[in-house]
């Protein structure tokens, strides 16, 4: 969660450089989330994500200095300068990768899904999205498709209240509960607040059980929230969509905070060994931007490689 | 010299799809009927009792979602096979097909590629009507990433197929419904015909006529009558309409001098409009006469058998288009008449689809 947290402020802070020249969607307020999950899986287990995906890169073990020198556009960076901070990918460690357009990694994952149980079931295959994708039509086709093939596949809904600047009013009934009416639809589900890591490690740990045990997909909801824009480096609480008030009560939840303030009441890690970890990642986010700024563009007859395989 | 094996167009897509699960075992075949009691128009047939419900399956009708399945299946290495009983039907699936399958080997810097393959069958006829006849290849075309392929033959559908499967890129491979029945001479074993390279079908010197799928064929009939007349045609069937061959047209347009080109589906912002384009921009001083084009009219299919009787052009129209572009005079009452009825190919097809 640290250095998830570490590099999203770092990349905040440098945005205006201008020399991260793409769409950026920071997660910060929704760490625990990757966190959590992907302390579930394994190497083998592959990952699907969206958009706002540096959190769940991150979270599957994918290479930092990559991930930086994409977002600034290196032949270094994990797509090699092609895809920027919505398209990563990391094959080493099984980060599939993720796609730009809501919804569209989900039936992506679900053929991962397959592509394993063609295999005996030999990993898991954990896919990422928003609450506004469940208002996708590919949402319930891929869900349902998983079911009646029964895949092992990973849903993980971060439910974080807002699609762009829209919030839920105009997009769902009042008070609906997405993990029940996707139950609904006979898949397992379970619900967990988003902001508190040990719950979202012990969900997805139920989930990758019931997955293992009943060769069927599992369905997990998330509430979070982002403290950021939706796509850039700032606060935005002031133009109007989303109240200060809301923004404080989730800031108050900040999920790191609420962690370590849980790890040192219980003293199973003191506050000392907080503060070096927080050092030795600082050092390491550093040295990721140092790579990406080093790395090289790269060339303009570059444009026309692989397009085709 | 061996008997020439003649066969039916859906027979040898058939064999096609035989061969290559036999070859394979990463070759899947899904889509919604493949193993239904048709088995889309013979096209799946056996191949469920010869290869297993693991590599031939249903699906429900979920056209965009599935189509991310075998973006998936293909990141594992896999060869699948996504057919669609209607072109129109998989045009639920654009975000998958451009966002997804076209984009993910550029996008990844190369990483990893999409070979899928995507089969949709153009109807037409017998009041298909505005949503069950449509051909939009050239969208596909448009679009970098994807291969656009479109067969004339039995004998071409067979190895075009078979490159599509094994090609490293999604391929788009499109059937007109009314060359199902078609038959001509495909060899029995495997093999391959390259894409991106097209076929000229007859040798000419009077002028150049581009046709893909279906078109070729009525290109053909009117070669016939024209040949008596002593009008000389040469005949390019694209085969792949993306990336296209240039250079067969280039090398015919600079012996001719002059272009005809034909498209199954409707005439503006169309394939042969960017033919005509290409040519005009690049081979300009070549030219005797201007280029033109015969396709169908820019509006939707009709349904109505009275409707659709001027909708689609035939060799009738390429033969007075041809007697004009070459300044020849024609007594219309002597071209060949269709024995069928205007909205059937023959008496094999009466609808339902």
């Amino acid at each position: 969660m640290i250095l998830i947290r570490e590099v999203e402020e770092s990349i905040a802070l440098k945005y205006s450089e201008n020399k991260m020249r793409c769409p950026t969607h920071l997660c910060i307020g929704q760490e625990a989330i990757s966190s959590g999950v992907s302390l579930n899986l394994r190497p083998i287990d592959t990952v699907v994500s969206t958009h706002r995906s540096h959190g769940h890169y991150l979270g599957k073990g994918g290479n930092l200095g990559k991930m930086i020198a994409e977002i600034y556009g290196k032949t270094d960076g994990c797509s090699k300068g092609y895809g920027g901070s919505m398209h990563l990918i990391d094959l080493d460690v099984n980060f599939m990768g993720s796609t730009a357009i809501v919804g569209n990694s989900m039936p992506v994952g679900v053929g991962l899904a397959l592509s394993s149980k063609l295999e005996n079931y030999k990993s898991i295959s954990c896919i990422y999205f928003g609450e506004g994708c469940t208002e996708e039509g590919i949402f319930s086709e891929s869900i349902n498709f998983a079911i009646v093939s029964n895949l092992p596949a990973l849903f993980v809904c971060e439910n974080n209240f807002y699609s762009v600047y829209s919030d839920l009013k105009p997009r769902q009934p009042k008070n609906r509960k997405i993990h029940k009416m996707v139950s609904a639809m006979g898949i397992k589900t379970f619900y967990a607040d988003g902001n508190k890591v040990l719950d979202v490690y012990k969900t997805t740990n139920k989930a990758i059980k019931y997955i293992k045990k009943y060769k069927k997909p599992v369905f997990l909801e998330f509430a979070t929230y982002r403290w950021r824009e939706h796509c850039g480096p700032n606060y935005d609480n002031s133009i109007g969509y989303r109240t200060e008030k809301e923004f404080a009560k989730w800031k108050n939840k900040d999920p790191i905070n609420e962690f370590k303030n849980y790890l040192v009441k219980n003293k199973i890690i003191n506050a000392n060994l907080i503060d070096k970890f927080y050092l030795s990642t600082n050092r390491k986010v550093a040295r990721a931007f140092k790579f990406a700024e080093k790395s090289n563009f790269p060339s303009e007859k570059d444009l026309f490689k692989n397009i085709y395989a | 010299m061996p008997k020439l094996r003649i066969i039916k167009f859906h027979e040898s897509i058939n064999e096609a799809m035989t061969i290559a699960m036999k070859s394979n075992r990463k070759v899947l075949c899904f889509g919604l009927g493949v193993d239904d009691p048709k088995r889309i128009f013979n096209t799946t047939k056996n191949l469920k009792e010869k290869f297993g419900a693991n590599r031939v399956f249903d699906t429900p009708t979920s056209e965009n979602a599935m189509t991310g399945v075998g973006i998936g299946l293909s990141l594992q290495g896999y060869l699948p096979v996504m057919v669609h009983q209607r072109f129109d039907f998989f045009l639920l699936a654009m975000d998958q097909l451009v966002n997804g399958a076209a984009k993910w080997f550029y996008m990844f810097g190369g990483q990893k590629n999409v070979p899928i393959t995507i089969r949709l069958i153009v109807g037409r006829g017998w009041g298909q009507g505005p949503t069950h006849s449509q051909s939009l290849h050239s969208w596909f075309a448009h679009i970098p990433g994807l291969k656009v392929v479109m067969p004339s033959s039995a004998h071409d559908a067979k190895g075009l197929l078979l490159s599509s499967i094994f090609d490293k890129n999604p391929v788009i491979f499109i059937e007109h419904r009314w060359l199902h029945n078609t038959t001509s001479f495909v060899p029995k074993e495997k093999y391959f015909i390259p894409l991106s390279k097209s076929n000229i079908v007859k040798k000419g010197s009077d002028i150049t006529i581009v046709a893909n799928s279906y078109m070729t064929l009525e290109a053909i009939k009117a070669s016939e009558f024209l040949e008596i007349n002593k009008i000389s045609i040469e005949i390019i069937d694209l085969r792949t309409i993306s990336p296209i061959d240039y250079s067969t047209i280039y090398k015919s347009v600079k012996k001719t001098k002059k272009l005809l080109v034909l498209d199954i589906s409707n005439e503006k912002f169309g394939i042969a409009a960017e033919i005509v384009s290409n040519i005009t921009i690049n081979l300009f001083k070549y030219l005797k006469i201007p280029p033109a084009i015969i396709a169908s009219p820019n509006a939707p299919t009709p349904t109505s058998f009275a409707l659709t009787k001027n909708f689609y052009p035939t060799h009738k129209e390429i033969i007075i288009k041809i007697f004009e572009m070459n300044n020849r005079k024609l007594n219309k009452n002597n071209i060949p008449k269709n024995k069928n009825l205007h909205d059937v190919p023959g008496e094999w097809f009466k609808g339902p689809f």
